[in-house]
């Protein structure tokens, strides 16, 4: 009769699918490579939603097959034109969706208060402070304690929490560094707060997840963890730098600007975050805070 | 002739008993769909109460809703409201009675009052408005203006329609098609009040105090 | 006088935009010219244009859906021919300007010029038929919402050609979106074409809601309705609580650009996250809005072809109303990142795992359909088969999303395109592509293609993974959505795999559309004699293809769930009624193709600032309506003697067969 034999067909598509995404797994892949205990975690939580997922799917794929193959029009098999109930087969179909979700929920609630962004993660180290303000098209890391700021490139020391303190300048923003984990959005005249920790060294590349305009695909930077000795001698480097960011200067820097390159400013006027976080709150209401609850 | 329009339906429906078609009575499906529709509405007010909620206190360093609001003229603008809507159930009960000219008397009543009301509201705007309070002022203000100016371009469309509504019971008698349209009004503006209750109680009433 | 609009809003120094418009303009050309060839302007006039037959409607709905389809596959083409391109810092052909209108126009496009007129066609089609009534609730009220999208159609594609479309992406976030940030018309047109064609939407809603719980022939409790018209219900009911509050966003948006006020802007005041909120509070329910009835047209599907009662009926339909309450408990998993606290996110995300178990038992319900039936693998079947897999991986990765603390890292990245792609393609595509196979004799009287169906559905589902599975594995190495350009090499080749994928769907479109020329033309072939092609179950099989314009002479007496099929059983199907009555129809109106026309010049004047001509569409719309409602001579009875001469042919036919 009909040429086509669509279970086999569909099973290649299906096989396909899967070697696509095992082979994610492979290749370059940065969230299945984390450097930093919030990445990993956050890995964790991935497969073992997968796996656990994977005693519906499989089953719910197996069965198309097989009933598709099995009970072909021109194969005369058994056929209950009125079977229409089952209580044995609705319990199952109602409880395991159920169990499994059951599941997945309580590792949820577990893992999203773990995962908290706002949790500083456990060290016997001090964290560090960096104020992050995403502008058009770049962003702008200040180091409060340092004194210091750069565009486009920020470093801090490994196994030091880092809290980073988002801001924007501009439009929506979201401030992302895949290999470490969670991303944060960034909003004007608010600050959130996202804490992340570095284990190994490394250049990883970070960028801006929520769309924010024509020069969007460029605002990207690198985020450099170093050794301790490794972050002053980075420290010393932006010290260096012949800018200095106050108010005139920041102002220039706040135009839009496309793929800018890594800028140093060896100085910053104390509180100009906090200034320009400030100036878009002309009352003195809490509402702007609300990201903050 | 004024009472044949929609009515020859009827006559049909009368006249072919066995049409099975018939049993779906298109007066009771209109209202019913009006009722249908105000339910969306609801929600849409729902939604701009909502934004209030959340913006009602973003003053921006502008005025304040303890500053601006004056709860006596709002009372006032309660009572013409409260009046019209009461008018407007006179009118059904004479609609229900088959008095023509009674419907028409206090449906123009009806509407007379929400004129009247927006027109006050119409006031207070262009007061608050040459106060430096106007809808750019603060996200307040911006939240204000366009709850109470929604509900306001109700109440607007709501008149327009009544004097719609008055020409055609003039020139066509009360006929099922304008008393379906009467049942609805009267459910529009029923439905308009209540929303002024909650604005009243939760704009005007929670922001003086 | 033209207020914004000045020749320099024509994009004349952009090559890609004047070609498209030449060939189109020289299609429009073509079409205008046949219709005078054949002189069919009248015909189309009083049959189409000014019909309010619930039956026309649908088609013409689903015909702007297929136009809208290519319009925004050609988008999406462009989108992963830039990405295959632009890779280490190659440009690519798009410049950000352009390439930033054409994800916007894809998302807006697909969504609500596509999915949502098809959606709303099938269920004009199919809705009154199954409940066995003579038309809507309000026929003219249909006829309006229709134009009203149309009017919200026009108005995208001449964004095209005049001034620009709006380059924020789908919704729009302030305060991008912001007259600050945003000072061109982009928005505008966003603004206005979703308002409008939001406006018929709602409208839809009311008339559908309505027509299901008033109209049902006798006897058809609510627990005896078929599947699809139970997920119309729910998704009436899901368009009458959501869209007002698009209705609102857009309407704020619209005053924050328009008059200054400062709902979402970053200063005085303003609040960006109450937009994200309220977007969403519509944008969630909007996603079953689009799938409930896909689910319904599985139902119908796999129980026709199966030969078999669909397993599980109450299952279903409790299954369909619990997802159409929890779709408005979960709007926040949109944006877990924005900061709220964990025992919020946890809320919602476990809110959103909920969900997964009625889709489950859903998914369970049509495989034991299939189990123990007679599966014939008909084109919609292909569909349906096609559905059952990748949905299920599509709700796995949805699932996945939900977990707030996975969430961080995948949101926003090609992780969470691949996975809204899986289920819209996977469910509401297929859905809608079995559901016009299904139905199309129904309406047309001659059977689609079957060869051609099945290579389109093959073409679409290996194409769908071979363009969606290395955009899951992009979101694991970190690829954000949207990017113009990028310099990491890695992610190249997947995007070149992608964009393959992207030329194997457009293949299966190129077969639907050839399958549609193919039987046209051998539409003596194929045609439906008895008005029952499938050996089908529910009502709208009980008369003849193409349906008359009046559906059923009779009204059916329902007394069993698949109707039809009862009536079958008990050899009362076939049987001729005594007598005929006289049939009340509503008359063909043109008010509501003026109101949608002169709502389209509305909202293009606003969009320009052209006030006078703002105003003096504004007075038109008010006028138009207002005279409908003095017309008093909307309807009109079918004698008796014109039914039976109608009916007795069918009767001709089906005894000639026999």
């Amino acid at each position: 009769m009909r040429k086509w034999n669509y279970p086999d067909i569909l099973k290649r598509v299906s096989l396909l699918a899967a070697v696509a995404f095992v082979l994610s797994g492979c290749t370059g892949s940065s969230l299945l490579d984390p450097k930093g205990p919030v990445g990993a975690e956050q890995k964790y939580l991935i497969m073992t939603s997968f796996f656990l997922m994977m005693i519906v799917v499989i089953p719910v794929i197996v069965m198309t097959l097989l009933f598709a193959w099995r009970y072909n029009y021109i194969k005369n098999a058994k056929y209950s034109p009125n079977w229409s109930h089952s209580n044995k087969i609705e319990v199952v179909v109602w409880a395991v969706p159920l169990a499994i979700i059951l599941l997945l929920s309580i590792l949820t609630w577990r893992s999203t208060h773990a995962l908290d962004p706002h949790r500083v993660p456990e060290s016997d180290r001090e964290p560090i402070v960096i104020q992050v303000m995403a502008m058009d098209w770049k962003w702008l890391f200040i180091y409060p304690e340092q004194g210091i700021a750069s565009v486009n490139e920020l470093a801090f020391p490994v196994d030091t929490p880092v809290e980073f303190r988002v801001t924007s300048n501009s439009v929506m923003n979201s401030f992302f560094i895949p290999q470490l984990g969670s991303q944060i959005y960034a909003m004007a005249g608010m600050e959130n707060t996202v804490h992340l920790l570095a284990t190994e060294e490394g250049t990883y590349p970070g960028m801006s997840a929520n769309y924010s305009g024509h020069g969007f695909s460029g605002m990207h930077f690198k985020a450099l963890a170093t050794s301790d000795e490794g972050f002053q001698q980075w420290v010393d480097s932006v010290r260096q730098a012949p800018e200095t960011l106050q108010q005139d200067s920041f102002n220039e820097l706040a135009k839009p600007s496309r793929d800018n390159p890594v800028e140093y400013f060896s100085a910053v006027t104390p509180g100009l975050y906090t200034d320009i976080v400030n100036s878009y709150i002309t009352s003195s209401d809490s509402s702007h805070h609300g990201a903050e609850e | 002739m004024s009472t044949q329009s929609m009515t020859n339906q009827d006559a049909h429906a009368h006249g072919h008993e066995h049409d099975d078609h018939e049993h779906h009575d298109p007066v009771a499906t209109k209202v019913f769909g009006f009722w249908i529709y105000i339910m969306s509405d609801c929600v849409l007010f729902a939604s701009i109460f909502a934004t209030y909620a959340v913006l009602g206190t973003n003053y921006a360093g502008g005025p304040t809703s303890h500053e601006l609001f004056e709860l006596p003229f709002v009372l006032v603008e309660t009572f013409v409201l409260l009046a019209s809507s009461f008018m407007i159930g006179l009118a059904t009960l004479a609609m229900n009675k088959g008095n023509k000219q009674g419907t028409m008397l206090w449906l123009a009543l009806t509407l007379m009052l929400g004129a009247v009301f927006v027109g006050l509201e119409i006031y207070e705007f262009h007061h608050f408005i040459a106060e430096g309070a106007g809808p750019q002022r603060s996200a307040f203000l911006s939240s204000f203006f366009t709850l109470v100016g929604t509900h306001g371009l109700h109440v607007t469309s709501g008149c327009i329609w009544a004097i719609v509504l008055l020409i055609q019971i003039a020139t066509k008698g009360l006929t099922d098609m304008n008393r379906s349209r009467l049942m609805c009004l009267s459910l529009f503006w029923h439905f308009l009040h209540i929303i002024w209750i909650c604005v009243f109680t939760i704009v005007y009433l929670t922001g003086a105090i | 006088m033209f207020g914004k609009l000045t020749i320099e809003a024509v994009p004349y120094h952009e090559p890609i935009v004047m070609v498209v418009l030449g060939v189109a303009a020289l299609m429009g050309l073509a079409v205008v010219a046949a219709i005078t060839y054949f002189k069919k302007w009248g015909y189309l006039w009083k049959e189409w244009i000014t019909s309010v037959d619930h039956k026309r409607l649908g088609v013409m709905y689903i015909l702007v859906a297929i136009v809208m389809l290519i319009r925004g596959f050609s988008d999406a083409i462009m989108m992963r021919s830039q990405q295959a391109i632009a890779s280490g810092g190659a440009e690519g052909y798009l410049p950000p300007e352009h390439y930033d209108q054409i994800f916007t126009a894809h998302g807006v496009i697909m969504i609500f010029f596509m999915a949502m007129p098809f959606m709303v066609g099938l269920m004009n089609i199919a809705v009154p038929l199954q409940i066995g009534a003579r038309d809507v609730a309000f026929p003219f009220l249909n006829s309006l919402s229709f134009w009203l999208t149309m009017a919200g159609v026009i108005l995208v594609n001449v964004s095209l050609g005049v001034g620009e479309f709006a380059a924020t992406g789908w919704l729009a976030y302030p305060p991008l979106s912001d007259i600050q940030y945003s000072p061109g018309v982009g928005v505008d047109y966003w603004i206005w074409s979703l308002q409008i064609s939001g406006i018929g939407t709602l409208l839809t809603g009311v008339n559908f809601f309505v027509t299901i719980l008033k109209m049902r022939a006798p006897g058809m409790t609510l627990m005896k309705m078929p599947m699809f018209t139970w997920t119309a219900l729910c998704t009436n009911v899901l368009i009458i609580a959501a869209f007002p509050i698009l209705t609102v966003t857009i309407a704020l948006l619209t005053l924050d650009r328009y008059i200054g006020t400062h709902f979402f802007t970053n200063d005085m005041g303003g609040n960006q996250m109450m937009y994200v909120n309220l977007i969403w509070a519509w944008g969630h329910p909007e996603v079953y809005i689009l799938v409930l009835p896909a689910f319904g047209i599985f139902a119908e599907v796999v129980a026709t072809y199966c030969k078999k009662r669909l397993f599980g009926y109450t299952s279903m339909v409790y299954a369909t109303v619990a997802i159409t309450v929890l779709s408005f408990v979960v709007w926040l998993h949109h944006f877990f990142t924005m900061g709220a606290g964990a025992n919020v996110n946890s809320f919602f995300g476990i809110a959103t795992m909920i969900i997964a178990i009625p889709t489950g038992v859903k998914i369970f319900n049509w495989l034991f359909t299939m189990y123990e039936g007679r599966v014939q693998f008909t084109v919609p079947m292909a569909w349906t088969l096609g559905f059952l897999i990748t949905f299920t991986i599509g709700g796995m990765t949805g699932v996945l999303l939900a977990v707030p603390g996975a969430d961080y890292v995948l949101h926003n990245s090609l992780f969470l395109i691949a996975h809204f792609h899986n289920v819209i393609i996977g469910g509401v595509v297929f859905g809608y592509l079995a559901g016009f196979t299904y139905w199309f004799p129904k309406v047309f009287g001659f059977k689609l293609n079957e060869k051609l169906g099945k290579a389109s559905a093959w073409c679409w589902i290996v194409g769908f993974f071979t363009a969606f599975m290395p955009l899951y594995a992009l979101g694991f190495m970190g690829m954000t959505r949207r990017l113009n350009s990028y310099d990491n090499p890695d992610w190249h080749f997947p995007l070149i795999v992608a964009a393959i994928g992207a030329v194997i769907i457009a293949c299966g479109i190129a077969c639907q559309l050839l399958q549609l020329v193919v039987s046209i033309k051998d539409r003596h072939k194929n045609v439906d004699e008895t008005g029952d092609p499938w050996g089908g179950r529910t009502l709208e099989w009980s008369i003849p293809s193409p349906a008359p314009f009046y559906n059923f002479a009779h009204t059916p007496v329902v007394e069993e769930r698949d109707a039809f099929w009862h009536m079958k059983e008990n050899g009362v199907s076939e049987q001729k009624p005594a007598e005929y009555q006289d049939i009340h129809m509503p008359k063909n109106t043109s008010a509501g193709f003026f109101i949608g026309m002169i709502a389209s010049v509305f909202g293009f004047a606003l969009i320009w600032h052209i006030w006078w001509l703002a105003i003096v569409a504004g007075v038109g719309i008010f006028v138009t309506m207002v005279l409908r409602t003095f017309n008093d001579d909307i309807d009109y009875y079918v004698p008796a003697a014109e039914v039976e001469r109608i009916e007795s042919q069918r009767y001709q036919k089906l005894s000639n067969q026999a």
